[in-house]
Order: C-alpha cells, then sequence, then structure tokens
C-alpha cells in the first residue's frame, strides 16, 4: 500500500501538542428530538485519538459509541461543541476521503463482484481502470481473499463478505479506519479470526482505527487504548491504555494482563450503570 | 395419503366399467382396446406401486390411452350425456393422478417443472374440445378448438394485419413512450421530495381509474387511426411506470446511503452507481404490468372507433356479425402475443436483476 | 440488506404511514392545484384553433386576448372543455337532477357500480378459493399457478364484447355478464394476493404450530388467515378498481343504455366533448371512493388486530 500515492493529498495541521492527532473531540453534546422527549445522546465528550493508536468504544446499546462515530464521520452533525478530524472538520474530512468507514452489515452491492464492490469507492473518486484493479487486488490480498475477485456477495460466507467490506475500506488508503460493530453479526469462532487478521492488518498498514464494539475481550485484544462509555446521557466513563505486547496471538486471552485489562473495563461498565435492569 | 391417491383411481375404474357397461356399443375395437388398457395400467398402479419415475410415465400413458379411447367414440359421431361425463370423469381422474406424480417428481426442478402445467394445459384443452364436440354445444356460444384452429389457419392475412395495426403500431409506440416518461419524469422528480410526495398518491390514484373511458377523447384529439390508441396506451402505461419508479428509487437502503456519503459521492454518482441498480426490480415490475395493460388498452381503444383493421375491431365487428370463432381466433393471437411480450421483459429483468433474493435458489 | 417489496404486492408500511400523511396533504394539494392550472392552459391552446376558425367564419377582424380566453372556455364542443365547464356539466347531471332520472350521473353511476361490486364479491370469492386451494393441494399449485398469471396477458378486456353477447343470447342481460367480467378481473390480483399471504408465515410459526399437533384447519384459521389479511386487502384495493374498469367496458359493446360506459359511449358517438369528460370525472370519483372504501375497512382491521394504525 504504501508505495502508491493516496488519491487525495491528505489535509493534516498538527495538534497544539507537537505529534498531529487523527481526532479531537472536545465537549461534544449530541441532543436528539425524539417524539416525546429529547435524548442526549452524546454529554460532554472529551477524546483524542493519536495517529496509529486502535482505539475502541465499548458500552451497552444505547451509549453513544455509534454516535460518536457518526459524528466523526459527518454522517450525524453535533449540537455543540468541536470535532476535528485530520485538523479539519468531519465534513471537509469526508470531501476529501479521509477516512474509510465499516458498517455492521457488510453492504455490498449484490449486482456487483466482489473485484468492481471494492473499486467502487476507486470509480467515485475518479482513478483510472489500471490503478483501481490494481489497488483492488492488493487490498484484497491483504484481507486474505484472493481469487474470490469475480464471486457476487451472495456466494460468500458473512464474514467473508465483512472482509471484503473491510478491504473495500481500504482500498483508497485512508489514514483513518472507523469500524462500526463490523463483527457483530458473526459466530463466534469467526470471529477470533477476523480478530487475529484485523490485529494483523493493523499492525502492517500502521492506520489509525476507531473500532466500536459491545465485545470485552475483542476491546482488549485489539486496542491500544480502551474507551468505556455509558447510556443516558451517552458519555465517557474511563479511558484505558493497554499496552499488550504485539506480537499477540489469541493465547493473550488467558494471561493475567489481559484480565486485568478486562477487569478494568468491567468496573468501568459497572461504574456507568451498564450492568442495571431496564 | 396412500389410500386417498387410491380412492381417485378406484372411482376412475369404477366410472371406467360403468361407461362400458352402458354404452360399449359406441366403442369401435381400437377404442375399447385403448379403454381397457387405461383400466388395467390404472388397475396395476393400484395393485403393485412403482417407483416414482415409472408410476408418473403409467399414469400418463393410461390417461393418453383413455383420452384416445374417447376421441375416437366421438369421431364415430356418439352421443349421450352420461356416457361422456363418465368418460370425462375416469380420465380426468386418471390425469390428475399424472399430474400429482409429476408434481413431486418436479420438486427437483428443471424441465419437469414446465411439464406439469403443460399437461395440465393440453388436458384442459382436450376436455374443452371433448365437451364441445359431445355435448353439442353451439359453436355460437363456445366453439372447440379444433374449428378455431381452422378459422385461424384461414384467416392468417387478416389477423396479421390486425396484429400489425394493434400490436406493432399502437402497443408498441404507447408502451416505449409511456414507459420512458415515467422513468425520467420519476428520477427527475427524485431531487424534489415535495414533488415526489404529492405525485405519489396521486400516481397511485390515476393509476387506478379506468383510464380506458380516455379512449374517445383520444380519438378526437388525435383521429381515427393508431395515434389515438398509441396515446391510450401512453396514458395508461405512464403511471404505473411513475409509481414504481420514485418507490424503487427509495429502495436503496440506509446503510448504502450512508456509505456513498462517506465517499462524497455526487448525486449523480450515486444515482447511477447505487439507486438505479436497487431500483430495477421495481421498475420491471412496471415493465411487466405495463405490458399487459398496454396490449389491453390498444385493443379495449379500438372499440371506441377504428379504421377496419385492428384486433379490436375484428373482436368487435365479429361479435357483430355473431362470428364467434373468429372472435377467438383473435383473442388466441392476442393471448400469444401478450404472453410474448411478457416473458421478453421477463427474459430481460431475469438478466438485468440476476442478483435481487427473489431469482436465488440459495436464500 | 434491501427491500424485496415490490409495489402493489406488499402490504403497507403502516407505522411509516401517520408520518407520511402528514407531509403529503399539502404536496398533494399543491400537485393537484397544478394539474388544474395546466388543465386550463391546455383547454385554451387546443380550442384556439377552433375558436379562431369561428371568427373568421363569422368575419370579425378584430379580437382581444380575453374575449379569446372567454370562448375557448365556453365552446358548445370543445376540444378540450375547461374544468368549469365540466363542473358544471356535473352540477346539471348531478345536483339538479332527480337521482332516478335517467339524465343523472349519479343513476347511471349507481348502474355502473352495482355491476362493479358484484363481480368484486364474485371474483374476490374465486380468488380466495383459488388461493386455499393452490397453497394446500401441491398439484393444484405446480399445474394451476402458471395458468393463473398467463391468463393476466388474455386480454379479457378485450373478449368483453363476447361475453356480454353470447349471455345476452342465452337470456343474460343487465347486470349479470358485466358483473362476469368484472369477477375475472379481480380474481387474478386477489389470487396472487392470498397465495403470497397464505403461505407468509415464518416457517418458525408453523413448525411450532406442527408442535400443537394442529390440523390443517386449525392452521388455517389461527395462523394463515391472519398474516394474509394485509396482503389481501392491497389486493382488493387493485381488485375493486378493476372491477370498475370491467364494469365499464362490460357497457360498451351492446349499446347499452344506462351506465357509466354507455354515457362515455353516446358521448363520443354525438361529440359531446363536456359529457365524456363528466362520466369520466365520476367513474374516477366512484373508483376513488371504492378504493377509500376498501383501505376503511383495512385500517379498521389491521387496528383491530393491533397492527399501529
Amino acid at each position: 500500500m504504501d508505495d502508491l500515492p493516496a488519491p487525495q493529498s491528505e489535509v493534516t495541521r498538527p495538534a497544539a501538542g507537537g505529534a498531529p492527532a487523527a481526532v479531537e473531540i472536545h465537549d461534544l453534546n449530541l441532543v436528539f428530538d425524539a417524539a416525546d422527549a429529547p435524548v442526549r445522546a452524546l454529554s460532554e465528550v472529551n477524546l483524542t485519538v493519536g495517529k496509529g493508536d486502535f482505539v475502541s468504544l465499548i458500552g451497552p446499546s444505547g451509549c453513544g459509541k455509534t454516535t460518536l462515530l457518526r459524528v466523526i464521520a459527518d454522517l450525524e452533525h453535533a449540537t455543540s461543541g468541536t470535532v476535528l478530524v485530520n485538523g479539519v472538520t468531519p465534513e471537509a474530512a469526508r470531501l476529501a476521503r479521509a477516512y474509510g468507514y465499516v458498517f455492521q452489515a457488510p453492504a455490498l452491492y449484490a449486482w456487483r463482484t466482489v473485484l468492481r464492490n471494492i473499486t467502487l469507492p476507486l470509480e467515485i473518486m475518479g482513478l483510472p481502470r489500471d490503478e483501481r484493479l490494481q489497488r483492488a487486488r492488493r487490498v484484497l490480498e491483504l484481507v486474505n481473499l484472493t481469487g474470490f475477485e469475480r464471486k457476487f456477495p451472495w456466494q460468500l460466507s458473512g464474514g467473508m463478505q465483512q472482509r471484503v467490506s473491510i478491504a473495500r475500506a481500504l482500498s483508497f488508503d485512508p489514514a483513518l479506519l472507523l469500524m462500526d460493530e463490523p463483527f457483530g453479526a458473526l459466530d463466534e469462532i469467526i470471529r477470533d479470526h477476523l480478530n487475529e487478521q484485523l490485529l494483523r492488518l493493523w499492525q502492517r498498514t500502521g492506520k489509525t482505527v476507531v473500532f466500536v464494539t459491545h465485545s470485552i475481550p475483542e476491546a482488549v485484544f485489539l486496542s491500544t487504548r480502551i474507551v468505556v462509555m455509558s447510556p443516558r446521557p451517552g458519555r465517557i466513563i474511563d479511558v484505558i491504555d493497554s499496552r499488550l505486547p504485539p506480537d499477540r496471538t489469541l493465547d493473550i486471552r488467558e494471561s493475567a494482563e489481559f484480565a486485568e485489562i478486562a477487569h478494568r473495563v468491567r468496573a468501568g461498565l459497572r461504574a456507568g450503570h451498564s450492568y442495571d435492569d431496564g | 395419503m396412500t389410500r386417498r391417491h387410491d380412492a381417485v383411481l378406484i372411482a376412475a375404474i369404477v366410472a371406467a366399467f360403468a361407461l362400458v357397461s352402458l354404452g360399449g356399443e359406441a366403442f369401435d375395437a381400437i377404442g375399447l382396446a385403448s379403454w381397457f388398457l387405461m383400466i388395467v395400467l390404472v388397475s396395476m398402479s393400484i395393485l403393485h406401486p412403482l417407483a416414482a419415475t415409472y408410476a408418473a410415465v403409467v399414469a400418463l400413458a393410461a390417461a393418453a390411452s383413455g383420452a384416445v379411447a374417447l376421441a375416437l367414440v366421438l369421431r364415430s359421431g356418439a352421443h349421450g350425456a352420461i356416457g361422456l361425463s363418465l368418460g370425462a370423469f375416469a380420465t380426468s381422474c386418471v390425469m390428475w393422478r399424472a399430474l400429482e406424480r409429476l408434481s413431486s417428481l418436479s420438486r427437483t426442478g428443471g424441465w419437469l417443472v414446465l411439464a406439469v402445467p403443460l399437461f395440465f394445459g393440453v388436458w384442459l384443452i382436450y376436455l374443452w374440445e371433448l365437451v364441445t364436440v359431445g355435448f353439442a354445444i353451439p359453436s355460437v356460444l363456445l366453439p372447440p378448438p379444433s374449428q378455431i384452429a381452422g378459422v385461424l389457419a384461414s384467416s392468417l392475412g387478416v389477423l396479421g394485419e390486425d396484429f400489425v395495426q394493434t400490436f406493432i403500431r399502437s402497443m408498441i409506440p404507447g408502451y416505449v413512450i409511456g414507459c420512458g416518461a415515467g422513468f425520467l419524469v420519476g428520477v427527475l422528480v427524485d431531487r424534489v421530495p415535495f414533488l415526489q410526495r404529492g405525485l405519489l398518491p396521486v400516481g397511485n390514484l390515476v393509476s387506478a381509474l379506468p383510464i380506458v373511458g380516455i379512449a374517445p377523447i383520444m380519438v378526437m384529439w388525435f383521429g381515427f387511426d393508431w395515434p389515438s390508441k398509441a396515446a391510450v396506451v401512453v396514458i395508461m402505461t405512464f403511471f404505473p411506470m411513475l409509481v414504481n419508479t420514485i418507490a424503487g428509487l427509495a429502495a436503496l437502503g440506509r446503510i448504502e446511503r450512508d456509505l456513498m456519503r462517506t465517499y462524497a459521492a455526487s448525486y449523480r454518482q450515486t444515482l447511477l452507481s447505487a439507486r438505479l441498480p436497487a431500483a430495477l426490480p421495481f421498475i420491471f415490475n412496471a415493465l411487466k404490468l405495463n405490458s399487459t395493460l398496454a396490449l389491453i388498452g390498444a385493443i379495449v381503444a379500438e372499440f371506441f372507433g377504428t379504421p377496419i383493421v385492428g384486433m379490436g375491431f375484428r373482436i368487435s365487428a365479429s361479435v357483430g356479425r355473431m362470428d364467434i370463432p373468429l372472435v377467438w381466433a383473435t383473442i388466441t393471437v392476442a393471448a400469444v402475443a401478450g404472453s410474448a411480450a411478457y416473458g421478453a421483459v421477463a427474459l430481460v429483468e431475469r438478466s438485468l436483476t440476476f442478483w435481487h433474493p427473489s431469482f436465488r435458489k440459495a436464500s | 440488506m434491501m427491500m424485496d417489496e415490490t409495489i402493489g404486492t406488499a402490504p403497507a408500511r403502516s407505522s411509516r404511514r401517520r408520518t407520511r400523511r402528514e407531509g403529503s396533504v399539502l404536496p398533494v394539494l399543491a400537485v393537484v392545484l397544478a394539474l388544474i392550472v395546466i388543465w386550463y392552459g391546455g383547454a385554451v391552446w387546443l380550442n384556439a384553433a377552433s375558436v379562431l376558425d369561428r371568427y373568421e367564419r363569422a368575419g370579425r377582424q378584430g379580437w382581444s386576448t380575453s374575449e379569446l380566453l372567454a370562448d375557448t372556455m365556453s365552446m358548445e364542443r370543445p376540444v378540450l372543455p375547461a374544468p368549469h365547464q365540466v363542473l358544471s356539466e356535473l352540477q346539471r347531471t348531478v345536483v339538479d337532477v332527480p337521482v332516478t332520472s335517467r339524465r343523472s350521473l349519479v343513476y347511471h353511476g349507481w348502474v355502473t357500480v352495482s355491476s362493479a361490486l358484484l363481480g368484486f364479491v364474485f371474483g374476490t370469492l374465486l380468488g380466495i378459493v383459488l388461493a386455499v386451494g393452490i397453497v394446500h393441494i401441491r398439484t393444484l399449485e405446480r399445474s394451476l399457478m402458471p395458468w393463473i398469471i398467463a391468463s393476466q396477458t388474455i386480454p379479457i378486456l378485450a373478449i368483453a364484447p363476447m361475453i356480454i353477447v353470447v349471455l345476452g343470447s342465452l337470456g343474460f342481460v343487465g347486470l349479470v355478464p358485466k358483473a362476469i367480467i368484472s369477477a375475472y378481473l379481480c380474481f387474478f390480483p386477489v389470487t396472487i394476493g392470498m397465495v403470497k399471504g397464505l403461505s407468509s408465515p415464518d416457517p418458525m410459526h408453523l413448525d411450532l404450530v406442527r408442535t400443537y399437533n394442529a390440523t390443517t384447519a386449525q392452521i388455517f384459521w389461527k395462523l394463515r388467515w391472519p398474516s394474509s389479511l394485509a396482503f389481501l386487502f392491497a389486493s382488493l384495493k387493485v381488485a375493486v378498481a378493476l372491477a370498475m374498469v370491467g364494469a365499464i367496458v362490460g357497457e360498451l359493446p351492446t349499446g347499452a343504455q344506462a351506465g357509466l360506459g354507455a354515457r362515455l359511449l353516446s358521448g363520443s358517438y354525438y361529440g359531446q366533448t363536456v359529457q365524456i369528460w363528466a362520466a369520466l370525472i365520476v367513474a374516477a370519483v366512484l373508483a376513488g371512493l371504492c378504493v377509500g372504501a376498501v383501505g376503511l375497512a383495512e385500517r379498521v382491521t389491521l387496528y383491530r388486530m393491533g397492527g399501529r394504525a
């Protein structure tokens, strides 16, 4: 991926501290106008995501983690507060195609082959045909799906479809990856396998990843930082730095270090009343 | 299960014997032999059940020999309501059993799926011939298929001209213009949600109206000849196409739309690469519906006044002369043309929307 | 991923209906208003030629635009009558005339609607019976369904004249032949919709009910029938509109004296454009009312079944 230039020039501005932060969020508030009463989806959220970080947002349903991700992606608008992605507003970042988004569902187009699904963003960005095919084949290799170029999405399993979706997000080489519970619909065995693949992918490409999940082992396994959120109103309870060895495999989940971090996450969730009824 | 099937066959055998005892003299040698062949085959399948494929073949053979026997009886000129009813009942029971066998075989798919409705259709036509000839139904009321076929063959020239006038000159231009306009307006309106919300209910209402009623007005505006009929077809096909285009363009899921937003795709890019392909199932639904509406519109519009050519003219003129077999011949031509048009659209649909869940056996 | 519903088959999404209706009153009014304006414009444009013709033949030298406009909108036999002309004709034949008179469009409308509704009832019953048979007897499904679908490619309206004449020669006149045509048009959407509806229950539900050792009849009344109601009403709306069309077309061939189709035909014979338009409007209103009545019945039924109205 490194020898091909990024399709759009990345707009960056160093943050105040010197090293440029990928995402900076200050005092973010988001209020939805619902039928009966306004809902405070996000309340006074402050977060900084450094370049190359793998940050997980974890919490129960309704804690605002997906909303936060969508604000970063300019798919939702904040009521108040500032959000900077690569030093510019989310909208400018979106127009500059600064991030790749992976949804909960693969969201592949049934009428396009795997290869053409991956070249979809590249077509929209106006890349020439040869470059599109070259990039697409390269990311397919990254997700270990070489040989499936001419298949249609409905001929693939759920896990493979999701891998194609990830490949598609990588095809235009954005520095930032936003992933919204990408493995939530898959069974645990496939999920473990894909977690390992995603970890290697991240290490190999050096991207910044913001990852929404509600699986504690997944968050602890993958992340450099874990952001624990809680609902009503949606807010950050705790931010945990995790320094697990980079060459880790799935076996690390049985280690004491892992258990300690997981315990801290659970404590945060309990403090945020995530385990309460109703 | 087996008992019910056997009951059907036993009823057939009883009826068969009853026929022989009542009207055995009406059978000639070959006919009697065929009839007994049927009885023998049916008894065999009750007493000695066979594997599925063989059983189906045996049942079909039995029904065929019964049918041949009855046909021969009719040809020799015999009449008799009771006898004919018994005969028709017996052979129909056997045929039903054959269809049952075939349809359980056709679960595996393939050409057998077509065989069942095909045999059913052939059987219906046979019964039609049997009843109309055997009961001497006046041809003014319901002509036998053989007579219709004869009239069809002898009037090919006239019917051909009618076909050209109605199908080629009135229906096709009207269909193309109506569907095209409906599609274009649907796409244009897509950018204006206000117009969409207004047009959708109005469009739904108008497609429910008896549009054929405007045929006399179109005759007044466009004259007697085919343009007025084409105009009726345009109006009939416009609204279903418009409504389905609007619905189809709204069909793309929310996640897919967000995806296009993350690519900062322009309106045109989103429309061409995502929303139009997703709208195709709806659009083809309208195209198929319109193919039947267009033919109906073209023919019925001709009831209101037309030069002396055209399928609608042929029908109303023949009805006036009580030449009912010619009416049926025209209807046959119209039915074949309509099915061919529908089939053509369905084939195109299959090739363009092969990816849709309704076409995939897996899901 | 995407809806695989298509228009005219699956039932409406009732939960979104209220918000959509609130947002659509104004746009619908705007569209209707725009259509009326276009109608007036069209009337002027299309009638202008014959008005100018008339001026020439009368030898008039000068004419003002307002005179031209006024004349185009008040012709005796216009190419396109202006809306107010149609309204006054409607007033004349609907309001000002006793309902039982032969000049009343209400009378003619009733003749048409009564045969349409009779045919609608027959066609619906036939459709439901066929659908029940098709869903429960596999042989019937395999042999009959393709022909039912093919039957729609036969332009039944085209053989309406024949049916009328043939039945007429047998002594059936008036209501019944038209009802038969309407019934033939109706049964198809009802059959297709009910087959879809009766086979719509989730396989999980069917399995559950089998663990209760339910009979086929019980499964039908407790599971299949309730699940099919939404589909039934969607088809009924299409069917009732088709029934109206069938009744009107059934009045065309024999030069029937009563009914909206007869009015359309006589208007076209005598060049009475305004009469044609008035009859069309009444037909449209009646068709709309019938569809609305079915829609009302649908909402009441679905509400009582716990659907979000």
